[in-house]
């Protein structure tokens, strides 16, 4: 478990984690989720020890990272895929990591095998690919074999083909019972990947639930009622106090499931055409909520969300 | 041991050390060659001339030291380091000594390296090793380039990018040095009190027994320290260089 409390980091006058408390539980992948700029990767580095906090604390199991003894068995990380040396060998890399923490020899061939690099592994580092820089990452968090996994926007930059490898991924090392802490900018990815959410924006906690809850939250759930004549219909919906508005010749109602609305429309003896609910865009729904927390906004309205339009700062 | 383990295996898979021990030796048993091949009558070769190049095979050493430290910057392998190894004391002062090490090994080989050739090629004049004076100017290389290295590993940690941390050991080294002498009334006080001048004393020694003039062999230390007390002064030096370096590296964000 990962534990965050008051968590602050200020750079000269700018404040880039705010008092940020959060937990990150065991056994389950949690997504770290926020605009860019938000924070997360300093978060992430503070958890590990790498950036000292401006005030507060980050605890793993208890600890802090600077206190575990040999960490890689504890904590498996990848911050940044291109935290190699280009001329160095990708077995060269693993093992010179491996003999740090004690780990056998035979685990870099192992982790070498899991990641799919076996055929490369005395290619210098400086020439793979992203996909293949991402994987060395990844072999590189598995060697110590720990129960706590941090990865710092995974997906970021990859193929579709390697994104789908990343996400069937962390879903194998949460069923073995890992704990993952994911970051992304991408609520959608998130969605797909993490039954937990931390969000934050501007270096503050906005929420932290189940994905599920949050996506609940965050989006309206609407039905869309489509048919000739809708008018008696209407005045039910309002005499049950569920709001409608109209959208062309669609009634939009929100606050009622899809059944109540039918067995509403067979007492009035209205004749529907469509009974759809709708789901609101999980991006909408992020950029509610983030809306203004994010550092840079962009002057064009109907443009594509800042979320989607920048690639993450590292 | 573990840790001196971890930054043989990372000094030892990149390519730099390897061109940078190449380049060290050629020069160094090149001018040993050099300075054997142009001896005559009226300059004949002896001991210390054979090490002309000491100063040489010194920078490029230096560049080394400087390059297995600010390349971990560079590419952000420090990062990886630090994750894998939180104790960046112990890490750092790991470093300094496998790269202490391998820059004592070059020394020897160097010096021995250039000793040799001479011989070979003057078989006639007689280069035994006798004085306390001659071992010194020979052996006291290796023990000269470890104590610059841990000075290079400090200036690296301290500076971070390659081209400015060889830059400020170079000009230091080749230029500040040399061209504080210069400086009016006080200049050679100064200049007798500069490390690098201090760790020559033990090559270059006191008293010089040979009498040569400056083409036969380095140019001489003036330093007024003894060989044995200078080479300690700069030791100590090379120590707080490291020490201040570790307790910024310690500080400061990754």
């Amino acid at each position: 478990m990962i534990e965050a409390v008051g968590l602050t980091k200020s750079y000269g006058k700018t404040l880039a984690v705010d008092n940020l408390s959060f937990s990150v539980p065991t056994g389950r992948v949690t997504g770290f989720l926020g605009p860019n700029g938000a924070g997360k990767s300093t978060t992430m580095r503070m958890i590990l020890g790498l950036d000292t906090p401006t005030g507060g604390s980050a605890l793993i199991d208890g600890k802090r990272y600077r206190d575990l003894h040999q960490p890689l068995r504890t904590v498996g990380a990848l911050l940044d895929a291109k935290w190699v040396h280009p001329n160095r060998s990708a077995r060269a890399h693993l093992q010179w990591l491996a003999r740090s923490n004690k780990l056998p020899a035979k685990r870099v061939d192992e982790v070498l095998e899991i990641v799919g690099l076996t055929a490369v592994a005395n290619k210098r580092a400086g020439g793979f690919s992203l996909g293949m820089s991402q994987r060395l990452g990844i072999a590189a968090a598995l060697l110590g074999d720990p129960q706590v996994l941090l990865f710092d926007e995974p997906v970021n930059g990859l193929d579709p083909e390697g994104i789908l490898w990343i996400r069937k991924f962390m879903h194998r090392l949460a069923e073995e019972g890992r704990t993952v802490f994911v970051s992304s900018h991408l609520l959608s990815e998130m969605a797909l990947t993490a039954q937990e959410l931390v969000v934050i924006g501007r270096g503050k906690l906005i929420s932290q639930s189940s994905t599920e809850d949050f996506v609940a939250q965050a989006t309206e759930n609407t039905v869309r009622v489509r048919g000739p004549r809708l008018t008696d219909l209407r005045a039910a919906l309002a005499q049950a106090g569920v709001s409608t508005r109209d959208e062309g010749e669609n009634l939009v109602v929100s606050g009622m499931d899809c059944a109540d609305i039918g067995e509403l429309a067979a007492r009035t003896q209205t004749v529907l055409h469509e009974l759809s609910p709708q789901r609101g865009s999980l991006e909408e729904a992020f950029m509610q909520l983030t809306g203004d927390s994010v550092e840079y906004h962009t002057e064009i309205a109907d443009g594509p969300t800042p979320a989607t339009l920048v690639p993450a700062g590292k | 041991m573990t840790l001196l383990a971890v930054e043989r295996i990372k000094l030892f898979t990149t390519r730099s050390p390897w061109w940078c021990t190449l380049i060290a030796l050629a020069l160094t048993v090149g001018f040993g060659a050099l300075m054997a091949g142009t001896a005559d009558a009226t300059e004949p070769l002896n001991i210390a001339a054979t090490q002309f190049g000491y100063g040489f095979g010194l920078v490029v050493v230096m560049v080394m030291a400087t390059l297995a430290i600010t390349t971990e910057y560079r590419f952000s392998t420090i990062r990886a380091t630090f994750l894998a190894v939180p104790n960046r004391p112990s890490t750092l002062v790991a470093k300094a000594t496998v790269v202490a090490i391998m820059a004592a090994i070059i020394g020897e080989l160097a010096a021995f390296g250039s000793w040799g050739i001479a011989s070979v090629i003057k078989p006639d004049i007689d280069l035994t090793i006798n004085t306390a004076y001659e071992w010194r100017a020979v052996a006291g290389v290796g023990l000269v380039y470890a104590l610059s290295a841990v000075v290079a590993v400090a200036v690296g940690v301290l500076v971070r990018h390659s081209a400015g941390a060889i830059a400020v050991l170079l000009i230091w080294n080749q230029l500040v040095e040399p061209l504080v002498q210069l400086i009016p009334k006080v200049g050679d006080d100064i200049h007798k009190w500069m490390p690098f001048n201090i760790a020559n004393k033990l090559i270059t020694g006191d008293p010089d027994p040979t009498a040569r003039n400056v083409l036969q062999g380095p140019p001489p230390s003036d330093a007024v320290l003894g060989p044995w007390p200078a080479i300690g002064v700069f030791a100590a030096f090379a120590a707080v260089l490291l020490g201040i370096a570790i307790v910024v590296a310690n500080r400061r964000d990754a």
